[in-house]
């Protein structure tokens, strides 16, 4: 551990911070430019002088913002310190006094003093009206924020926390001060107004009155009328969970354990579903299974019996979810069945276990975490959809679809909203521990890196047909799911002029070609680019918060490390409307001013996706032997470089998982987007669902269609570029996993 | 390499604060119609004016949601379309400014009330009177009978036929129950809201869902704003729009200047602009069969006739308002909605 080695007088992380803060303070524009990130026109504009564009330390020079001149301490005093060794206290008490103080003078003026003067009426009693106002924090705020952070953090590893590991406390004060800023702020604002009054004042019996509602929590279906939406979303998630789960099962199981010949038809049909924009499913259901249906009419006219509108309502939702969040499900599940060590099951059939023996011993229990998180993740999933429920939901209310339109609908009932927020909350929590509890404290550790040759045997013939025939069946129901929808985008009127065109693609994606190039004609070639950039900026930097955390969560032992695994999933336990509306109250004024740019859009997906990089990163880190960190740190590697070296290249299934995951999110999510979307960037969901609003639904489904193409390829570049993983020396099933 | 994550995690930081949108001499603009309209206001305004027009789309209801969380800093100047009933909120709430066009001696007298009964905050640029469509093919296998009023409804064979959107979330449906209340009073038009609950299939969340889902087949008769179904009709699909007997209510759509808007002088130029004869004309390319405001403006021959329709003396303040909304709002969740079906 050379951070520990205290004898070194040089400290070159503290000299970049050091380093870092200045600039921050002396070279930056201090408040946030208006013409965006890469707009460099500040630099020949007035630059150093022009109020708008000055570093901190020019506006304080020109006698403006003075209440900036006292960061001009908290920035020297790491000075002093620079040239002692480590172990010198006096080293780690000047850096936590300077780093503390820095962030907290920084935080608090940002609150105090917004673009009205003074933000809270004491201070402007004390002070008197201050007649100036602050903006949005810009670059060098920022950037001599993180200084500061990082100057604390070095000086709380100086004191020996974590073992004096500064990359660790680094890493843990920097997802601590994001996931606070972007999903404890923004929700603690929207939730406080489940306690606020008509007119402004707060009150625990508003509170109460909107929680004990019996539209919330009526049981009237246990005798033919209808239940509350809190019962309705809890048993939905239940079934999907399950349901997702064991789907999710068949088919990692199938892909494998088995021989069967087509798993890459299989593989590439139940990624398809996670691919698909919002409504799209719900539109191909309805086409099939509604009341003027195909399959609805086929069937009544067979058996001359009366079409019926069973599709709206709990059967349509739990298909439709079932054939969106199965693929989640999958997907947390593969890495979880390879990871899984060849070496325990021979060693039970060495022991003369049949298969079945081991199936039911060995593996199935092995893949306890991925079973557990796999039911989370399709639990919060069906918690939190908002599509589905409104195309299919019928008179069955859900809480997700209810938060919506208390906030959008004729009640403007924000407070409802945050009630209802609460209670899907608490559901969501729940799971979560339920699940924490049901895996207990067991190891599930199989990669060792002992030896690991061997390869998975095949799954018991008893569980192989029924476990093939349920993927194949559902393989088959997707496929036709499929079809549909792609037949949709080439009709005329869907579901009333069959004619084939492609006039639909040609309005939506048609270009032109000029003496000066390439002119996008079509409708949606805006959002399409807006959404695709978005999506590639957002997923990387998801991915990487995402496995820091997991690592963290799973390999480090802290203080309050449970409130902070709970703090990464609560931005996932929210359903997005209440994160677009918390969003827009939070980051709408400053200290953080980033309503209607492309970044509210990146850092909501960030922190919307980020737990699925977090859970798929536990569950693989889970199965990796803590003894390989070990090895690694005894033979001098710091926690960083086993990092990298050690742990990353095994967690290629974890990291692929996050990416496409995040990616893919970000080109197909709704909820949240829905309030973010701005003029200049609109996104492809919010355009689509403007098409369907319009009965324009060729359009939306060609749009949507496309858009699946895209992701398609997207992913199969991502597994280029992630690479293949492999995990110990297996030979049979090698060619056929991982495409 | 302590160094690399460190550089990583502090540049995440600034990147994410330090990205902002153009705020250059603009006009923002939200726009509560549907896209096309949208675009082609944008657009023609772009033309007539040389201001650029950012543009975004959302309803009525989102569109009041995001004014009201960004009220104390507020983005957008303009918001335009949509249903008059949010706009009257947000002008209670003081969210919208106070503006007397020079256009206003063009208007139909509705459009003017609009603004009087809002304080001049708003100002109607359309109407649209309530109604329902049918399913003509759907009406046929079943052997319905047509439907002409709005008693007809309640006959027990429209039993499951029949689609509104719940009044809780959809505008379009709280002006079907103050409309009820209204033409037959409110005793009498609560008792209607029971005999439609009967036959009722669905409460959508959204108010033109009913007539969507009865262009797709998926529905028999929906109750919605007499516009949207021609809408439908239009597109291709069988639909039949019916002005029923007894007369009917309807909704001004409405336009309003933010509050604080950092463009004013050119909201106040595309305020004006949206009020006169060529820009409500524009309607006429988009399939939007509201009847236009300016007197001088065309109506679409395909729209529903208003001289041959009765329409109510709809008292918009009385029903505008939080407290009467509420107050009604809550008696159909306890005397209508739990009502078995």
């Amino acid at each position: 551990m050379r951070t520990v080695s205290a004898e070194k007088t040089a400290h070159p992380v503290l000299i970049f911070w050091i380093i870092a803060g200045w600039v921050g303070f002396c070279l930056l524009p201090w408040y946030m430019v208006e013409d965006g990130l890469w707009s460099f026109q500040w630099l020949f504009d007035g630059y150093p002088f022009d109020e708008d564009y000055a570093p901190a330390l020019f506006l304080i020079a020109q006698g403006e913002k003075l209440w900036l001149a006292p960061l001009l301490v908290p920035l020297l005093m790491p000075l002093l310190v620079m040239r002692r060794p480590k172990a010198d206290p006096l080293y780690a008490r000047v850096l936590i006094l300077s780093g503390a103080l820095g962030f907290g003078w920084l935080i608090a003026q940002g609150f105090s003093i917004g673009i009205r003067g003074f933000n809270y009426d004491w201070l402007e009693a004390l002070f008197g009206d201050l007649k100036i106002r602050q903006f949005g924090m810009g670059y060098g705020a920022m950037i001599c924020a993180s200084a500061f952070l990082f100057l604390l953090t070095q000086g709380i590893a100086a004191r020996g926390a974590i073992n004096g590991d500064v990359f660790v406390v680094s890493a843990i004060g920097g997802v601590i001060a994001i996931v606070t800023t972007f999903v404890f702020f923004p929700i603690a604002k929207m939730l406080f107004a489940a306690f606020v009054t008509e007119d402004g004042a707060y009150s625990i019996s508003v509170f109460a009155a909107k929680f004990f509602d019996d539209r919330l929590w009526g049981l009237g279906c246990l005798w033919g009328a209808r239940c509350g939406a809190a019962w309705n979303s809890l048993f939905l998630a239940i079934a999907v969970g399950f349901i997702t789960t064991v789907l999710g099962l068949a088919f990692a199981l199938v892909v494998t354990r088995s021989g069967f010949r087509y798993k890459r038809a299989l593989r590439a049909l139940t990624v398809l579903p996670i691919i698909t924009p919002p409504f799209v499913i719900g539109l191909a259901l309805i086409l099939l299974f509604g009341l003027s249906g195909s399959v609805t009419v086929f069937f009544a006219e067979l058996f001359g019996i009366q079409p019926t509108r069973w599709l709206y309502g709990l059967p349509g939702v739990l298909i439709a979810q079932t054939l969106a969040f199965t693929p989640i499900a999958f997907l947390v599940l593969i890495g979880v069945v390879e990871g899984v060590s060849p070496s325990m099951e021979e060693a039970a059939q060495t022991l003369r276990a049949n298969r079945w023996q081991v199936f039911r011993t060995v593996s199935l229990p092995l893949m306890r975490p991925g079973l557990a998180n796999a039911f989370l993740l399709g639990f919060i999933e069906s918690m939190a959809d908002f599509g589905n429920p409104l195309v299919l939901g019928g008179n069955f209310d859900v809480l997700s679809t209810e938060i919506f339109f208390a906030i959008v609908g004729a009640q403007y009932d924000q407070g409802r909203a945050a009630v209802l927020a609460m209670v899907l909350l608490f559901f969501t929590l729940s799971a979560f521990y339920a699940q924490r509890a049901w895996l207990g404290k067991k190891s599930y550790t199989t990669v060792t890196g002992k030896g690991d040759a061997g390869v998975h045997p095949l799954m018991p013939t008893g569980l192989a047909i029924p476990v093939l025939a349920v993927a194949i069946g559902w393989a088959l129901f997707t496929a036709v799911v499929y079809t549909m929808i792609l037949y949709g985008s080439i009709v005329e009127l869907w579901g009333v002029d069959n004619s084939l065109t492609f006039k639909h693609y040609v309005t939506a994606f048609s270009v032109r070609i000029e003496e000066e190039g390439i002119r996008w004609t079509g409708a949606a070639w805006d959002s399409f680019w807006t959404t695709i950039s978005i999506a590639a900026i957002a997923a990387p930097l998801t991915a990487a918060v995402g496995l820091v955390t997991a690592y963290l969560l799973t390999r480090q032992s802290f203080a309050g490390k449970n409130a902070f695994e709970f703090g990464t999933m609560l931005s996932f336990a929210i359903p997005g409307t209440v994160i677009g509306v918390s969003y827009i109250l939070a980051f709408n004024v400053p200290p953080i001013e980033i309503t209607g740019t492309g970044v509210i859009l990146v850092i909501s997906f960030i922190f919307r996706n980020m737990p699925v990089g977090v859970r798929a990163g536990i569950a693989s880190m889970s199965q990796l032997d803590k003894s390989l960190d070990e090895s690694s740190l005894t033979l001098g590697a710091n926690s960083w470089q086993t990092f990298r070296k050690v742990i990353l290249p095994l967690l290629r299934p974890a990291i692929l998982a996050a990416l496409v995951y995040s990616f893919v999110r970000a080109m197909t999510a709704i909820s949240a987007v829905i309030f973010l979307v701005s003029a200049k960037y609109d996104m492809a969901t919010s355009y689509i669902i403007g098409r369907v609003e319009n009965n324009d639904y060729g359009l939306a489904i060609a749009y949507s269609t496309t858009l699946i193409f895209v992701m398609l390829t997207a992913v199969g570049l991502l597994q280029l570029l992630v690479g293949r993983v492999k995990i110990g020396r297996r030979t049979q099933l090698a060619s056929e996993r991982m495409k | 390499m302590n160094r690399m994550t460190a550089t990583l995690a502090g540049s995440l930081i600034a990147f994410t604060a330090s990205i902002s949108a153009a705020q250059a001499d603009k006009l923002t603009l939200y726009c509560s119609a549907q896209e096309d309209w949208c675009q082609l206001m944008a657009r023609s305004f772009e033309d007539a004016t040389g201001i650029d027009v950012d543009m975004t789309r959302k309803s009525s209801g989102e569109t009041f949601a995001q004014i009201r969380a960004e009220s104390s800093n507020p983005k957008g100047d303009v918001w335009w379309g949509g249903t008059g009933d949010p706009h009257l909120q947000a002008a209670e709430e003081g969210l919208t400014m106070e503006y007397m066009s020079p256009m206003r001696d063009q208007l139909h007298d509705w459009a003017i009330s609009q603004a009087e009964s809002a304080g001049n905050r708003t100002i109607g640029i359309y109407s649209g009177a309530l109604g329902y469509g049918y399913n003509t093919d759907l009406l046929a296998a079943n052997d319905l009978p047509e439907p002409s009023c709005w008693k007809d409804l309640l006959k027990p064979e429209y039993k499951g036929h029949v689609q509104m959107a719940n009044p809780n979330s959809s505008g379009t449906a709280y002006t079907t129950l103050a409309s009820m209340v209204q033409i037959f009073g409110e005793e009498e038009g609560f008792e209607f809201m029971k005999g439609l609950h009967a036959n009722i299939n669905q409460y959508t969340k959204s108010g033109s869902a009913p007539i969507k889902a009865a262009g797709r087949g998926e529905n028999t008769i929906g109750i919605v704003f007499m516009h949207d179904a021609v809408a439908q009709a239009v597109s291709g699909f069988p639909i039949k729009v019916v002005a029923p007997c007894e007369g009917t209510g309807y909704e001004i759509g409405s336009m309003s200047i933010i509050d604080g808007a950092r463009n004013e002088d050119e909201a106040k130029k595309f305020y004006d602009w949206a009020l006169s004869a060529e820009a409500q004309n524009l309607a006429l390319q988009v399939n939007a069969f509201q009847v236009p405001s300016n007197t001088g403006a065309q109506t679409s021959d395909k729209a529903p006739d208003m001289s041959t329709i009765k329409l109510i003396d709809y008292d918009f303040v009385k029903y505008g308002s939080s407290d009467e909304r509420k107050r009604l709002l809550q008696k159909w969740d306890e005397e209508v909605s739990v009502l078995p079906q």
